[in-house]
């Protein structure tokens, strides 16, 4: 057995890792544990644990568990836990901070799909500054290897018809399509600001 | 000058060749109706809507919509910001507050805009195109331009979820608006009662990512529309109306149904009420054409 102090050290140490690096993490030990959250989550069935759950386990020091879950990736930002929640936790964005928080670290499950396609989706749109829905969605079926991308469009064929008959979507943006004048400028603002939150976590000692 | 100016946030979907550009069609004539003018920030950029955060962390992300309002402040220093998109609206007023509300982010994200020789003040209202409407040109003055009511035709009104949480439109509850049913039977038809989907979630960007879980939402979207006796499901929102109309074919397949309802936009209905031509209401836009829309503006 461990002794109990490292043990209260160990639990404390990952929720205070989460209240320093973690987006909206300060809010976590305001939870009751009262479960609105879990309750309200339109693909509830299929988190491995829920909201409520999740805030448990951070209290407990379960970090690699926590981090290594695909539960955060099941959020459809519905925000539903938020407009319920008694305690008025930003659940939504702990969600969130909690997916790119187990990315940035390499923890998050390898073939997760939601962490593929959200990560697809910032490098489409932090290169040119606008998001190429056609490239995206290429990209997007590809992701999973070639024969599967295939499958995948081939499945999706109708629905790409429909929305290229009905030109809302466009064979053009495989060519350059949309994007900001000054992409220069904004990358710049990104690369910055990336910049200072990378230091910021990276000073937290625990 | 139109009575009405505001800055425009239009949003990537919303571009020539993308998925909501339907949206945007419809959205210009209504205005054209109501004299409202919308002026394009110069050079906006995306917003990550709720599914960038893979890559992008919070300061990087905030910095995106930081940058489109400090553009807009330049551009249109008197003028709310408007978006038509619930993802853009969403995101763009939750960085303005969370901005507001910190000043160490704030000081940080000034920090990263000045890269781009841009700094973001915070002094702006954010609003969705739905408050403008109610808000600025109430249901007396949407019903002013209209020329053929929608008679005839039930309407199941979609809310879906970020154009009603967490900040929803003044006065309304988030587990049963009511502005959208006000909006349907203002324009002459007949809105959907308790239409229990009303606000459920269509599984957003997840759709891509985990499709069968979301069209499995989807499907129960639709179906509680039928028991309600609608024709046609109307949206505020881009996601929700692309969700809702592409994938029919596909969940009749692996379900059994046989769905096939129109989903549109209120810019449409509005455009189609306004006696406004198929073209201007967007209707070429319906990959599920909205066949008694059809026939109205037709007449
Ligand atoms: S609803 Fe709020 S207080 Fe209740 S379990 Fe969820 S986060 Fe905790
Ligand atoms: S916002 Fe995310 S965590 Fe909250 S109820 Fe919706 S899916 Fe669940």
């Amino acid at each position: 057995m461990s002794n109990p102090v490292t043990v209260e050290k160990y639990r404390n140490n990952f929720l205070r890792e989460v209240e320093a690096n973690v987006e909206e993490g300060d809010w976590v030990k305001r939870c009751m544990q009262c479960g609105v959250c879990s309750g309200s989550c339109p693909l509830g069935p299929h988190w491995e644990h829920p909201p409520q759950e999740l805030f448990m386990m951070i209290r407990a020091g379960k970090r690699d568990e926590v981090l290594g879950s695909s539960s955060m990736w099941m959020c459809t930002s519905c925000y539903n836990c938020i407009a319920r929640c008694p305690r008025e936790l930003p659940i939504t964005h702990i969600m969130h901070g909690l997916a790119h928080y187990a990315k940035r670290l390499g923890l998050s499950p390898k073939n997760q799909q939601t962490k593929k396609f959200a990560q697809k989706f910032w490098d489409n749109l932090s290169k040119k500054g606008r998001v190429n829905e056609l490239k995206l969605g290429l990209s997007l079926y590809f992701m999973n290897g070639f024969m599967e991308g295939v499958k995948m469009s081939l499945k999706m064929q109708k629905v790409g018809l429909g929305m290229l008959k009905t030109k809302r979507m466009s064979p053009f943006e495989m060519l350059g399509g949309h994007g900001c004048k000054d992409s220069k400028g904004l990358q710049a603002i990104l690369n910055k600001a990336r910049e200072i939150e990378e230091a910021k976590i990276s000073k937290f000692q625990g | 000058m139109a009575k009405h100016n505001y800055s425009f946030y239009p949003g990537c979907s919303s571009q020539k060749g993308a998925s909501s550009s339907n949206q945007l069609r419809s959205t210009q004539t209504i205005c054209e109706e109501l004299d409202i003018q919308l002026n394009e920030i110069p050079d906006w950029n995306c917003c990550s809507a709720s599914i960038g955060y893979a890559g992008g962390g919070q300061l990087p992300r905030l910095a995106l919509s930081a940058r489109n309002i400090a553009l807009s402040e330049q551009a249109h220093p008197d003028q709310d910001i408007v978006a038509t998109c619930a993802a853009c609206w969403l995101a763009t007023r939750e960085a303005n507050d969370r901005l507001n509300e910190n000043s160490t982010l704030m000081a940080e994200t000034n920090k990263a805009l000045k890269e781009g020789s841009l700094t973001f003040k915070g002094n702006k209202k954010i609003r969705h195109m739905v408050e403008v409407l109610i808000e600025d040109i109430g249901y007396e003055g949407i019903k002013k331009p209209i020329k053929k009511p929608l008679e005839g035709i039930k309407i199941a009104g979609y809310v879906g979820c970020q154009t009603n949480r967490p900040f929803g439109i003044n006065g309304e509850s988030f587990e049963n608006p009511v502005y959208l049913d006000k909006l349907i039977a203002t324009l002459g038809a007949e809105p959907v009662e308790d239409y229990d989907k009303k606000v459920s979630c269509c599984g957003g960007a997840l759709m891509f990512s985990e499709p069968e879980k979301s069209q499995a939402l989807v499907k129960d979207i639709i179906e509680s529309a039928y028991d309600g006796g609608a024709e046609m499901i109307v949206t505020p929102c881009p996601v929700c109306q692309m969700n809702v109309e592409v994938y029919q074919e596909q969940i009749n397949k692996k379900y059994g149904t046989k769905f096939n309802i129109p989903s549109v936009y209120y810019s449409t209905l509005m455009s189609v009420a306004y006696g406004r031509s198929a073209k201007d209401a967007a209707l070429d836009g319906q990959v599920i054409r909205a066949i008694k829309l059809e026939e109205i503006a037709a007449k």
